[in-house]
């Protein structure tokens, strides 16, 4: 029987777990944080001198969200790349649990260390930027609601490219940063998406990236209000429905292909 | 009325494997590209139409050299891989059909250890509890009485896996199985590689669980005194096939004419022509 105080503790079990991680390679952190603050900071100096004040911000925010959307997808298919790497796959597969319930606590942490790195680096960014950010017209409810929707659909793709990772942790790794750069190309992080050739901005139509960002830049470029902005979250929330559910379908049919095949053996 | 024993019946698990390149002739680039093309894939024989049982209570031994299915077979029974055709079960409950049943009672220790290796013993075993439902503290407690039996210094839980030994890695892993309480307990070459003294506290500790516990207990290994002192029966695997089953004393009189001295492992040649002591990982 499905008990959800137990499935809950679980999933805590794999938040725990990464974050334990986490601190045992902050070495490598300090490494991640650095770099974060200065991709952003590099981005929307481009702009200082060139443009106004809310020209730079439109890239910060870029550089910002599109640090957070691609960790949250990145942290999903890391947590097993890792497994694969260590050699525990095997045990946590063998364990009884739900495979919703252990991704669902991989989810959970790519959300709570997207927000922490994110937040941090937002944090750093008015030390650089004081004069040439206008943050007069933010409104951080919408952000805030924007930024949750999104999760969903981006935990999804997260889902999905979990199985490159699960057949084969370096070829997998090179699959999810194609999947990662084309996200970038296509979604319009630091242009508009009309700027693109037709045939591509297709494929922007469907990106979740493309809908954040444009909700986002209206929140704190316009003071977009949540309902101004219903036609993009509802998008988003649309797309986070299909994502997850097929997510999951996927990264089950990748599990059966492991099993029939003998991939879950350590790797690396 | 359920059968409380694991029933392993006519399993079989092909893998298969594109052909390697010809070892005894020098390609050239061209001709490799052109061997990778048309090579086709070649079917392995991992487990082929096994079959055994095992009582509760029992510790029933795998012998066979390196690539012989011993592993695949593990795996099988550790739900970590499919079966091609076959079963089997355990208290009635189907490796396949009811997995998530099946695994609440098993627990494995393989070759490898297999932690995070920039965790302590601790965060790891409790990492791992916490799958099977144990709290941390229950956890820990528990873990610490199965390390002392294990002859591991308990203070050093909180060191990192890596800094530890190997045999101290494999003490690890052995708590982390038995901290769920497994009533089938998988042991995959659980001493390879481990120094004689450890060695000796994994055995002891092994014969000690069937003592204590209800438990059903696979274990494979190359080393023939430790199969033949634990185990009460006795599988010798080659290229997938049980080509041999017995108690150690039956193994032996297969072979043994009057007058000579025959050991577990002068059958296993006869039986297999291999030597494991060349085997050895």
């Amino acid at each position: 029987m499905f008990d959800i105080r137990r499935e809950a503790e679980v999933s805590y079990a794999f938040i725990e777990r990464n974050f334990n991680l986490l601190k045992r390679y902050l070495n490598w952190e300090i490494l991640f944080f650095t770099y974060s603050i200065v991709n952003a900071l590099t981005i929307g100096l481009i702009m200082v001198g060139r443009g106004s004040a809310q020209d730079v911000l439109y890239l910060v925010i870029g550089a910002l969200i599109w640090g957070f959307l691609s960790i949250m997808m990145r942290e999903v298919s890391d947590a097993i790349t890792w497994e694969r790497w260590e050699g525990t796959i095997e045990y946590t597969f063998m364990a009884p649990i739900y495979r919703i319930t252990h991704l669902v606590g991989s989810c959970f942490f790519a959300i709570l260390y997207g927000l922490l790195r994110t937040g941090i680096v937002l944090a750093v960014m008015p030390l650089f930027f004081r004069e040439h950010i206008d943050l007069s017209q933010a409104n951080w409810l919408t952000m805030a609601v924007t930024v949750l929707v999104a999760s969903l659909s981006f935990i999804g793709i997260g889902l999905m490219a979990a199985i490159f990772p699960l057949l084969s942790p370096e070829k997998g790794q090179a699959a999810n940063g194609i999947l990662e750069s084309v996200i970038l190309l296509i979604s319009g992080v630091y242009y508009e998406i009309e700027v693109l050739p037709e045939w591509l901005q297709l494929f922007s139509r469907i990106s979740p990236a493309t809908y954040t960002l444009r909700s986002i830049r209206a929140a704190m470029l316009e003071n977009s209000s949540i309902a101004d902005q219903a036609h993009n979250l509802i998008l988003l929330l649309i797309i986070g429905i299909i994502t997850i559910p097929l997510g999951f379908w996927i990264f089950h049919l990748g599990e059966q292909y492991a099993k029939r095949a003998g991939r879950l053996k350590r790797s690396g | 009325m359920m059968p409380n024993r694991l029933i392993v019946d006519r399993l079989v698990k092909h893998f298969h494997r594109k052909q390697p390149y010809p070892q005894n002739i020098q390609l050239t680039s061209l001709q490799k590209i052109r061997h990778r093309l048309r090579r086709k894939k070649e079917v392995i024989k991992a487990v082929d139409n096994v079959s055994f049982q095992v009582a509760m209570g029992e510790i029933y031994g795998i012998l066979g050299a390196n690539g012989s299915g011993k592993s695949t077979l593990i795996r099988l029974i550790s739900t970590l891989l499919l079966p091609d055709s076959g079963q089997i079960s355990f208290f009635g409950y189907d490796v396949v059909n009811d997995s998530f049943k099946f695994r609440q009672m098993i627990n494995r220790v393989s070759v490898e250890a297999s932690f995070f290796k920039r965790l302590s013993s601790e965060e790891n075993l409790i990492h791992s509890a916490r799958l099977y439902g144990l709290s941390a503290r229950d956890a820990r407690e528990k873990a610490e009485k199965i390390l002392v039996r294990l002859g591991f210094d308990s203070t050093r839980m909180d060191e990192m896996m890596e800094d530890l030994s190997r045999g101290m890695q494999q003490k690890i892993a052995i708590a982390r199985a038995l901290l769920t309480s497994p009533i089938l307990l998988l042991l995959d070459e659980p001493t390879t590689g481990l120094d004689p003294k450890s060695k000796r506290d994994v055995q002891r500790f092994i014969s000690e669980i069937r003592e204590d516990h209800d438990v059903v207990v696979l274990l494979t290994t190359h080393d023939m005194v430790e199969a033949e002192t634990l185990c009460d029966h006795i599988s010798i695997i080659d290229n997938g096939k049980f080509i041999a089953t017995g108690t150690p004393k039956e193994l032996i009189a297969q072979i043994s004419t009057q007058g000579d001295k025959v050991t577990l492992e002068d059958v296993f040649i006869e039986l297999t022509g291999k030597d494991l002591t060349e085997d050895v990982e």
